[in-house]
């Protein structure tokens, strides 16, 4: 029973792993209607340069901001340089410039900051031993933040002006224009904060996995999982689905299906809320008149 | 230029001439080898991830330069020509096609990488191509009668988990053993290690977890096998490091192993924590240039000479370069027993026939040896355990078991 106890609490603490990378998800599916394959990489680059900005001397949480700024920029350069000449292009297009960007980015961290694992600090730190060794202070922390960000996010398309006209364009483009909203700005913007709480989630995860080019590579995949799972257009249900992939994946892995498959557990979520319920736990339906 | 029919026809002809050309050159000479050289050629992840193995084709490159100097082998000269696979199979394909098929090596040494092998096993061996000493530890380049031509060099993954098996039998024989291992034929080749040596049992004695390369934690393995007296890891650097902390963290003490491939000081032991991983042990079978103990050794003379005249500029701490100078010194041994005929055929006879020899960058008592029989160029490893600071060596040399 000890056993299961502890299962549950491991899954629990990789869960919130998966909740932060799905919030990103999600964030960037609000603001442009795709799901970016990159995302995890140009998380990973973030989380470089804050590497590299702590490995100068800079203060934990000034290096954190620093980075959350200069991954915004990152974010919206690259919607204006990379994903603008081609919006108006089929969807097919889109996925083209997404998976040539995971490529680019991904090797291009590799080429500049080298496939060494390396240590990413953590500003939490406890001297005692939590829930017998199994949740670190950082695991704990890192849940806390994860949190903090859904809040906030939540805030900004539910009481924000520039929220709504965010959500309003990814929505329906062209009655947005005529209302005045700038639609390309707004998706530029919408990059830029997908890619701010990318570099959170790569920050929170780089103490737990150690940090090297390809950390995000399979947490992408579980974090899709859970994104789906708790609704793609649902910020909350996003981080409620990664918690309950990180304890489900962990108890089927343990009793049911074995280590083996536990990736396949994984896979399975995906298929089976495509096909039961494309809208997922907490996801609204959306009808469209044809 | 317009094409005719004649053009065209004269074209062909010159094309069958230089088809037959080679052919008749074969009838006087081995392919690869003339009166006055030996081609030999390789590839290597001169870029890309894994690319700090490059310095290994360096140091081959710069042992043969030395061998020339010396007047070469039977009187030839070697030509060591290295082609970049950036560690992707196909490209490892392409690459060694174009060494056998363009360049004509007498036959191909030394490649790099357990996939990218994978991806020519098979064509080296239907064309009947020497295909020696691997820089791989995959135990399946160790099948004489499937798989003639190919053979590696450093102890298998599975002669490393036999050894440790033999140790837990002697410090633990009732011992719980719990393993963790990577999903994939270098995971398995533990597996089967520990299976050699446990026999029937093995399944009363063993629990057994696996991970995906792609999973992000270890964490829900770790809690499954908490408890055992002994834990062995077959775990790349990064899964490592995780599980070196969490299974301290937890506050379970096992008699812990760990891969060899997984010990690096700077890349698994610090991010776990240095002080974590106290009492692990994994093996070794080269001597550190690090090590006191070897700082008037002859062996490490030899190599340190070598390094001066020849890679100066070389970074002495990378144990890569004691691994090349080993590899390198069993090959020339093989050109040297060959004589004056440098045919496919006589090259590998050689190759399986080498007497137990030393080594001058091995650890005392650990020979290199080869019979037709048996491919494992070397069996024997010792244990060292990581004191907090550094990796300390103790006991005796252990060889694997004989299957």
């Amino acid at each position: 029973m000890d056993g299961f106890a502890h299962q549950i609490i491991a899954g629990i603490a990789t869960g919130g792993i998966y909740a932060s990378v799905a919030l990103a998800i999600v964030m960037i599916y609000q603001a442009t209607h795709h799901v970016n394959f990159a995302q995890g990489e140009m998380a990973t680059l973030s989380t470089f340069i804050a590497w590299s900005m702590v490995n100068a001397g800079m203060p934990y949480w000034v290096a954190f901001f620093g980075t959350i700024l200069v991954s915004f920029i990152i974010g919206v350069l690259v919607e204006r340089l990379l994903m603008r000449p081609v919006a108006n292009a089929p969807v097919l297009t889109h996925v083209g410039v997404f998976i040539g960007l995971l490529l680019i980015v991904g090797n291009m961290t590799g080429w500049i900051f080298g496939y060494t694992t390396k240590v990413f600090p953590t500003p939490f730190t406890s001297d005692q031993p939590l829930f017998g060794g199994l949740v670190s202070a950082h695991e704990l922390g890192s849940t806390a933040v994860t949190l903090t960000v859904l809040i906030l996010v939540w805030a900004f398309f539910r009481f924000t002006k520039l929220g709504l006209a965010m959500r309003a364009a990814a929505y329906n483009p062209r009655s947005s224009r005529l209302v005045g909203i700038r639609v390309g700005w707004m998706l530029a913007l919408g990059w830029g904060l997908a890619a701010a709480i990318g570099a959170v989630a790569g920050m929170m995860v780089a103490p737990v996995v150690f940090l090297d080019p390809t950390m995000m590579l399979g947490i992408l995949l579980y974090a899709f999982a859970g994104a789906l799972l708790g609704g793609i257009d649902n910020p909350m249900g996003a981080v409620l689905g990664g918690f309950a992939v990180g304890v489900l994946e962990n108890l089927a892995g343990a009793y049911v299906v074995g280590t083996e498959l536990k990736l396949t557990v994984a896979l399975a979520i995906i298929i089976g809320v495509l096909v039961v319920r494309p809208s997922g736990l907490f996801g609204r339906v959306v009808f469209s008149r044809v | 230029m317009t094409t005719t029919r004649r053009t065209l026809l004269a074209g062909a002809g010159l094309g069958a001439a230089g088809l037959a050309l080679p052919n008749l050159a074969r009838a006087q000479e081995a392919p690869g080898v003339t009166a006055t050289e030996i081609r030999i050629g390789s590839t290597n992840a001169l870029s890309g991830p894994v690319s700090a193995y490059s310095v290994i084709s360096r140091c081959l490159e710069a042992m043969f330069r030395r061998l020339n100097d010396q007047g070469g082998v039977g009187g030839r000269r070697v030509n060591f020509t290295v082609y970049d696979d950036a560690y992707q199979p196909p490209r490892t394909l392409e690459q060694t096609r174009r060494l056998v098929e363009q360049d004509r090596v007498a036959f191909l040494f030394n490649q790099l990488g357990t996939p990218t092998n994978n991806a020519i096993h098979r064509y080296v061996n239907q064309r009947k191509i020497p295909h020696l000493f691997l820089a791989t530890g995959a135990d399946k380049w160790a099948q004489p009668k499937e798989f003639p031509w190919t053979i590696g060099w450093q102890p298998s993954y599975r002669t490393e988990a036999q050894i440790y098996a033999k140790y837990i039998l002697e410090q633990r024989p009732n011992g719980r053993i719990a393993l963790l291992y990577q999903n994939d034929d270098f995971g398995k080749d533990y597996l089967h290690g520990l299976k050699d040596v446990l026999g029937a049992r093995f399944d009363q004695m063993v629990r057994t977890a696996t991970y995906e390369a792609t999973d992000p934690t270890v964490d829900s393995q770790i809690v499954q096998l908490q408890g055992a007296d002994v834990l062995v890891c077959a775990t790349v650097p990064r899964f490592a490091a995780q599980a070196i902390r969490r299974v301290f963290d937890i506050g379970w003490r096992p008699m812990m192993f760990m891969t060899n491939v997984s010990v690096s000081v700077g890349a698994v032991m610090q991010p776990a924590g240095m002080e974590k991983g106290v009492g692990l042990i994994t093996s070794d079978y080269r001597k550190d240039h690090t090590d006191q103990a070897w700082a008037n050794d002859a062996g490490m003379g030899e190599w340190r000479e070598f390094m001066r005249r020849y890679l100066p500029e070389a970074d002495l701490a990378d144990n890569n370069y004691t691994y090349a100078y080993g590899v390198g010194t069993t090959l020339i041994q093989v050109l040297r027993q060959c004589g004056n005929d440098f045919s496919r055929e006589n090259v590998m006879r050689q190759a399986t026939n080498i007497a137990p020899m030393d080594i001058p960058t091995l650890l005392p008592g650990i020979k290199v040896q080869t019979q037709p029989t048996n491919y494992n160029v070397i069996r024997q490893m010792q244990l060292q355990r990581w004191d907090g600071r550094s990796w300390v060596r103790f006991g005796n040399v252990i060889e694997g078991a004989n299957v």
